[in-house]
């Protein structure tokens, strides 16, 4: 691990001032994901700026029906919240189906919207990665890639984004609050994250210094009838192969709503806009379900050994909408 | 870069000097003389390292010991009473629940604060129903809520059973 200076935050704007200065540095929040990858020689800050116990910590009802989440709060904690487990059960999903309790408690809102990819290629730093060092190539498109993108990729990065709980949230249409060096701003979860296209080392539109200082997810009354499904290679702590985020309003047998969000299969959190659109309005019967999971994967590009990826999550789809839609009755 | 930081282990403070980039689990084990909690995979991946941090679980190996002076830390060597083992350390003992025991540490402070998880209603990915006030740990709870405790030896089958005997009584 690279030698770094350790700076202790008391307040966001001080945080932010600190990490502005230094251009190699990074915030630290439970390090679960920060910590191994300095560790694997994949980060090399040479400032870290602890802002975990920033106050930020606390989970706290919106007027209109919205939660506020801060970018403190563990994963753990905000999975068991009385008030998400009830409003929002995909996201509680989300959160359990995601490493393991002890990471859990570690682990923040605002590091794990951050985490970088489990791409093999990225966290070796022996093999050449356009994520890791621009303009190196990408051997994982010759390689091992049965764990990669179908949906949004480019020649230059197939990588997935490996959070579960902002699969949730970006069903949600959560908003992601900053606070940076030219003040505050909110980010919308469906415009936070970003195609790998020909730059593929960011992995979101923040700027540097731009600290998330919390999430806020709005009211959505139909969310008490929601799921989060995850196919993974074992049944528990592992990353999705493809893992769905599922809210569905059905009235006399019409979808009336509905939010749909894919994980595993693209760079971000894909939110499956076509399904949605296809839903809105059809009746709730397998066939529209098949029909909407097959708009949402008919822009698939699979490579040699991802290509069942695109089937699963049809079917992870079909099987997410036809339990919400059997609850319903 | 050397600091001074003072950590708060098994209810006694200890002072000393440390890289920035020591982890809890190097300062435990090379710096304390607290071997208990053990190095697998030091990746956050296999559980040996679990500790309990302010009475939660975490990968000891993935926390700065620089980032944890103003927490509570309780190791392996800390839940006895005296010489009184823990429930979940005799339980462990009376069903056989390890073979080589190089995870066994891990897995005894996982258990023990799984189930203050279990007694505060935390649901878990296996739970039915995620808005229930109370959770029922049958064996697919206890498989879920500790497979971030993996077992080269496969001592599960003996494992599940020692924790459940303590989550009984």
């Amino acid at each position: 691990m690279n030698p770094f200076r350790y700076e202790r935050a008391n307040d966001a704007q001080g945080a932010v001032a600190t990490l502005a200065r230094e251009t190699n540095g990074a915030f630290l929040g439970g390090g679960t994901n920060l910590v191994d990858l300095m560790k694997l020689g994949v980060a090399t800050p040479e400032l870290l700026v602890d802002v975990a116990r920033l106050p930020y910590d606390d989970i706290e009802e919106l007027p209109g029906g919205g939660v506020r989440i801060g970018a403190a709060v563990k994963n753990s904690v905000l999975a068991a919240n009385p008030l998400i487990r009830k409003r929002y059960p995909l996201l509680s999903r989300a959160l359990l189906s995601g490493a393991s309790g002890q990471l859990r408690n570690l682990a923040t809102t605002g590091g794990n919207l951050l985490q970088r990819t489990r791409c093999l290629y990225f966290q070796d730093v022996t093999k050449p990665c356009n994520k890791r060092r621009p303009g190196s190539g990408c051997p994982a498109r010759e390689g091992y890639h049965r764990n990669l993108a179908i949906l949004g990729a480019s020649e230059h990065c197939i990588a997935t984004h490996p959070s579960d709980m902002a699969v949730a949230m970006i069903a949600l249409d959560a908003l992601v609050r900053v606070e940076g060096p030219s003040g505050e701003r909110t980010i919308p979860l469906t415009e936070f994250y970003r195609l790998p296209g020909d730059t593929p080392q960011r992995d979101t539109v923040l700027e540097h210094g731009e600290l998330i200082t919390a999430v806020d997810v709005p009211a959505l009354p139909f969310a008490t009838r929601s799921t989060y499904e995850k196919v993974r290679d074992r049944a528990s702590y592992a990353f999705a192969l493809v893992s769905v985020a599922a809210a569905l309003d059905v009235e006399g047998g019409t979808v009336r709503d509905v939010r749909l969000a894919l994980g595993g299969v693209a760079h971000r959190p894909w939110r499956a806009t076509r399904a949605e659109d296809v839903l809105r309005g059809a009746p709730a019967n397998a066939e529209t379900f098949a029909h909407a999971a097959d708009a949402e994967l008919a822009a698939a590009q699979p490579l040699r050994d991802n290509a069942f990826k695109v089937t699963l999550a049809k079917r992870v789809i079909a099987r997410a909408l036809t339990d919400l839609a059997e609850r319903a009755q | 870069m050397d600091v001074e930081i003072t950590l708060r282990i098994n209810g006694s403070a200890r002072t000393l000097s440390v890289d920035t980039r020591t982890t809890l689990l190097d300062a435990l084990r090379e710096r304390l003389d607290l071997t208990g909690s053990k190095k697998g995979c030091d990746h956050g991946q296999c559980g040996a390292c679990t500790v309990l941090i302010d009475g939660r679980r975490a990968n000891s190996c993935l926390a700065l010991a620089i980032a944890h002076q103003d927490a509570e830390i309780t190791t392996i060597e800390g839940l006895a009473d005296g010489e009184r083992l823990h429930p979940m350390q005799a339980s462990f003992i009376e069903h056989d629940a390890f073979q080589c025991g190089y995870c066994t540490p891990g897995q005894i402070c996982s258990a023990v604060a799984m189930l203050r998880e279990v007694e505060q209603g935390w649901p878990s990915w296996v739970t039915d129903d995620v808005a229930a006030d109370r959770v029922t740990l049958d064996d697919d709870e206890i498989r879920e809520r500790m497979s971030g405790n993996l077992c080269r030896c496969a001592a599960y089958a003996n494992i599940v059973p020692a924790i459940a005997q303590v989550a009984a009584t």
